[in-house]
């Protein structure tokens, strides 16, 4: 993977989220600096969710957070609407707060734990200073009633009373309250039991449906991400290496790194044998001095000497289906001989 | 019980017998609510060379329980009762000093963090030829071969050169590494190993799960993977407990209990997991509510509240652990498992209403996964 | 069969119990049980939230009568503290005169009643200049680092890196030494002088603990929610930052009254003839072999006073630390 390109890009007219050539790079002192997103592209259609996955360190969150404007990319644009927030500043950029809301993996310190948790979520609506008093708590009540929070025990407790569970709902009771138009959810549920993991993702996806949401689902977990995504796009080491469909992407990834992601995942059967898989080997490399060409070649058993040369750029491989690989795994000749 | 006609010989001998014997293991907290039942009533036994599965929720007694049977207590505020055989010597009276002879040597733990299980201002060679001399009396030369060769065996790339490095400077799948290293340093015949890849991501999961399994057979060990996830303990373990608010509520070899399990809650666990084969935007189905107040537990079955062919009786009657018939290896609590005519009804009836989701058995689910395009 | 329960299907939330035992989840914690895998929750209930220990209400009440005498001192039917008696002078405890009298025969007890008045003022006072001052540059150097942290910090180090005691006395050496200041120009200027000795450490905490709560994730969630950094960092930081404050700038009252004494034995502190605990500790220190009792009374009680600040700072630290539950 590690590619670029933009091939993969849908008419900019529908899209909702539109991030292009977004680089994200840090110092890390002596003058050096990591680059933890390098040239990412994707686009989002209104209703739409996009699952963003890969391991700690792919730039997935920090993409995330890009998006958001926390803290503003290095370089690209980030399109939300007809409103190019990459280009706004100051009040200007405060303003669009409203239409784009985060959600955070760690539901305990995402709540101030010195406020009640009413307070928590009408906060958005006094800070845009939305309807008076009467109507924003009736708003919050609204949210808290409908991410199931029972809102006369709940309203004035603070969070420290509540689960890991409880605190992710009113996370996102208090990220749906200004009806916003997009949702970064970073991690939601990798904190939380399977369990009530499973509540939240159905709660997620009811929540899409009644406040007709358009969701970023940045997850480590592939299972996860296709329950939830319309599309899903795996990085590595903060490059894009394919995008797709989740049926189609899981059932016959391109990208050999996509193919490793999804064999190392443990499968709750026993009669699927683990010894038999080849596991991925080697560590993540270094950010700051990434390999060249192709950054996933160093763990890749298909890379040549091209790979070392030259990035890999986006192709088709099918419809809606990209993959930035030299030597992909489906190619677009085999999808036609189909 | 099933367990009693294995603990016949009072001393085992390697290989024959288990090597370890838990009989109604029971420990509580002080709390100033009273005392908190963390784990209840539980027995297990494991011979060298196996590995077996302790699978629940955050709540579920699971990591008290590796933790009592390892003596890892707080003296001011648990109480442990019950019997702990660990290769014939009892050790339920014993304290932290007798304790001290068996850790590291005898038994050891992974933790779920590498990074605070390890001391970051040491140097990572030293964590490990501490115990080395410490337990095994090497000199230092000895301990730092044995070291070296010990990372090596951990798959740590230039354990020479990573034998001088501190932790911060390792990625989270190589400390782990290096906390397994600590582990096994001076051959523990047992070895717990606790949510050992939560903190980790899946590709260095499957890794370092699979240095564990290479491990445990080439030192021959017994193992204890303590874990929420079903999908990490049932390719590598070859018997499960499941827990639920301290007690064992189901127990199996891990194809019987895959193939067929009896206790709603295993049930539960299996069906919220999210599955690969699944076509996206399927709903999951969540277990509701939460775990039981453990300072005072429900009546009746601890799951009851929450398990949906839930009925009278198991409101009031606490279900004992009783071993299917006929199979005296696969013990389970439940009155009405899921395989009843009671609990069939009800499911089929639920199922109608649409209120349960019901899952196919993990067999027929990995066949749907290619019709989904 | 009809004894089936009526089930609500998966999504039914965890509405039913809210709490958590914040108390059981201390035990597990406490005890190095994995978080995550504790002690679940039961309803909450109000009969635990930590109560006050018996030694926390004693150092309370010492506070409070200390502060009330030095408040109600000039309705109080004491002897002036200036009025010399000169059968009492170096005399212990007699009956019209609880403590004795002091080398010049002045009503000990009045004097460290009045001496109270003083020290508390510049006490408090001090740690009030420290606070505003070196709480808000704390604050706004934690929360926004960059280049205001770059400038100011060192500043503040550099001001740490002065000898306290040496700072203290050359400040109000400088400010006030002439023999024709007031004296209530004199308290002023130890304050000031005690105030700024007090601003860098009072700043560090802050700014440790500024620091610590703006990476939490509530603060990018009101960053993202379109909240102005001003109103982030007074209605979000600083209520979780006052606790830690609070209970160091106690400790910081019980230091700078113990700092004014020393000034006194330099001559600086509180002027005399007006008492405070400083000065009158200072000018007994020549006759502790003949009078003992008014070094010994009044120490006792700066010993207690500074003794029960430290000990609520340390109350209120424990008290007001958010328990934030599990997972």
């Amino acid at each position: 993977m590690a590619g670029s390109g933009s091939a993969h890009m849908r008419n900019p007219e529908d899209a909702l989220l539109r991030v292009e050539n977004l680089v994200m790079e840090f110092p890390v002192g002596r003058g050096r600096k990591v680059s933890a997103v390098s040239n990412v592209s994707f686009d989002l259609h209104k209703g739409e969710t996009l699952g963003l996955v890969g391991e700690s360190g792919c730039g997935k969150s920090t993409t995330g957070k890009a998006i958001m404007q926390l803290p503003r990319p290095t370089r690209g644009m980030v399109k939300l609407g007809d409103t190019e927030l990459t280009a706004l500043k100051g009040s200007a950029l405060r303003a669009t707060r409203p239409r784009m809301q985060m959600i955070f993996q760690d539901p305990i310190s995402s709540l101030n734990p010195r406020r009640a948790v009413a307070d928590i979520v009408e906060e958005p609506l006094r800070i845009w200073n939305l309807g008076d008093a009467e109507q924003r708590r009736a708003k919050v009540n609204e949210v808290l009633e409908t991410v199931g929070i029972d809102v006369d025990a709940a309203a004035e407790r603070k969070p420290h009373e509540f689960s890991g569970g409880q605190c992710q709902r009113i996370s996102i009771a208090r990220a749906v309250v200004t009806d916003p138009d997009l949702i970064i959810c970073d991690e939601p549920v990798s904190a939380l039991d399977v369990s009530v993991q499973a509540q939240i993702l159905n709660l997620l996806e009811d929540m899409k449906a009644r406040y007709g949401l358009t969701l970023v689902f940045v997850a480590h977990d592939l299972a996860v991400v296709k329950n939830v995504s319309d599309r899903v796009a795996v990085m590595y080491l903060g490059k894009l290496c394919e995008i797709g469909p989740p049926q189609e992407l899981y059932t016959s990834p391109s990208h050999p790194y996509t193919s490793a992601l999804l064999d190392a995942i443990p499968v709750p059967d026993p009669e699927v044998a683990t010894d038999e898989k080849e596991h991925l080997g080697g560590d993540l490399p270094s950010p700051i001095d990434p390999p060249s060409g192709c950054r996933f070649r160093t763990r890749c058993d298909r890379a040549t000497d091209v790979c070392a040369q030259a990035e890999p750029q986006m192709q088709p491989v099918d419809d809606d289906h990209f993959v930035a690989c030299h030597h992909p795994l489906v190619t677009p000749v085999e999808i036609a001989a189909r | 019980m099933s367990l009693a006609d294995t603990a016949a010989s009072p001393v085992p001998v390697p290989g024959t017998g288990p090597i370890l014997e838990v009989t109604d293991l029971s420990t509580s907290f002080a709390s100033p609510r009273g005392r908190v039942g963390a784990v209840n009533g539980v027995s297990l036994s494991l011979e060298r060379g196996r590995t077996l599965g302790i699978v629940g929720e955050s709540g579920s007694g699971k990591s008290v329980l590796s933790r009592s049977i390892m003596g890892l207590l707080p003296a001011s505020t648990a109480e442990r009762t019950g019997s702990i055989v660990f290769e014939g010597k009892e050790l339920s009276d014993w304290g932290d000093k007798e304790y001290r002879e068996l850790w590291g040597t005898e038994m050891a733990m992974i933790f779920q963090d590498p990074m605070t299980a390890l001391n970051p201002v040491m140097k990572i060679g030293k964590q490990i030829t501490e115990s080395l001399r410490f337990h095994l009396d090497m000199d230092r030369s000895t301990a730092k071969d044995t070291a070296v060769e010990l990372l090596r065996s951990v798959r740590i790339p230039e354990p020479e050169k990573r034998f001088s490095s501190y932790p911060h400077e390792m990625s989270g799948g190589m400390r782990q590494r290096v906390v397994i290293a600590v582990a096994l340093a001076c051959g523990p015949k047992l070895l717990f190993a606790d949510e050992p890849t939560t903190a980790l991501d899946v590709t260095v999961q499957a890794q370092v799960l699979d240095l564990l399994e290479e491990q445990q057979r080439e030192r021959f060990m017994a193992m204890i993977l303590v874990t929420h996830d079903l999908g990490v303990v049932a390719g590598r373990a070859q018997e499960i407990v499941v827990m639920y608010a301290g007690r064992i509520v189901e127990k199996a070899p891990t194809r019987t209990l895959f193939a067929d399990m009896k206790m709603p809650y295993t049930e539960a666990l299996l069906s919220a997991i999210p599955k690969l084969a699944d076509p996206p935007h399927t709903r999951l189905a969540a277990i509701g509510g939460r775990p039981p107040d453990l300072v005072n537990p429900p009546e009746g079955c601890p799951f009851a509240p929450r398990c949906p062919y839930v009925r009278e009786r198991c409101l009031t009657e606490l279900p004992a652990l009783t071993p299917v018939d006929g199979d005296d290896t696969h013990l389970f609590a439940c009155h009405y498992p899921v395989d009843s005519p009671e609990t069939i009804e009800i499911k089929d009836r639920l199922t109608a209403q649409g209120l349960l989701i019901s899952s196919p058995p993990p067999g027929s689910a990995s066949d749907g996964a290619q019709d989904g395009r | 069969m009809s004894d089936h329960l009526p089930y609500r299907g998966h999504d039914e939330a965890e509405t039913t119990g809210i709490g958590l035992a914040p108390s059981a989840m201390a035990t597990a914690e406490a005890v190095g049980i994995g978080i995550g895998d504790t002690i679940p929750e039961g309803p909450p209930d109000a009969e635990h939230k930590r109560k006050l220990g018996i030694a926390a209400w004693i150092a309370i009440t010492w506070l409070v009568v200390m502060l009330l005498l030095a408040i109600l001192a000039p309705v109080l039917p004491i002897p002036d503290p200036t009025e010399t008696f000169p059968e009492i002078a170096r005399q212990g405890p007699s009956s019209g005169h609880l403590l004795g009298g002091d080398a010049l025969g002045r009503d000990l007890l009045s004097r460290i009643i009045w001496g109270g008045r003083a020290s508390f003022a510049v006490g408090f006072g001090a740690v009030a200049v420290g606070l505003a001052v070196g709480g808000l540059l704390g604050l706004i150097t934690g929360f926004f680092r960059g280049r205001v942290d770059a400038i100011v910090t060192p500043l503040m180090s550099l001001l740490l890196a002065i000898p306290q005691f040496v700072l203290a006395l050359s400040l109000v050496t400088v400010l006030a030494s002439a023999d024709d200041v007031s004296s209530a120009r004199r308290i002023g200027v130890v304050i000031v002088g005690l105030g700024v000795v007090s601003i860098p450490i009072l700043g560090r905490i802050t700014r440790a603990n500024t620091l610590a709560w703006s990476e939490r994730e509530f603060v990018t969630a009101a960053k993202a929610m379109g909240a102005k950094n001003f109103r982030i960092m007074f209605r979000d930081v600083l209520p979780n930052v006052v606790p830690a404050m609070l209970s160091i700038a106690l400790l910081g009252v019980g230091v700078a009254i113990i700092a004014e004494g020393g000034l006194s034995v330099f001559g600086v502190g509180v002027q005399l003839p007006t008492p405070s605990w400083g000065n009158i500790i200072a000018e007994a220190r020549g006759q502790l072999r003949q009078a003992p009792h008014i070094v010994l009374f009044t120490s006792v009680v700066l010993f207690f006073t500074v003794l029960s600040l430290n000990f609520l700072g340390d109350v209120i630290s424990q008290r007001f630390e958010v328990r934030e539950g599990q997972l």
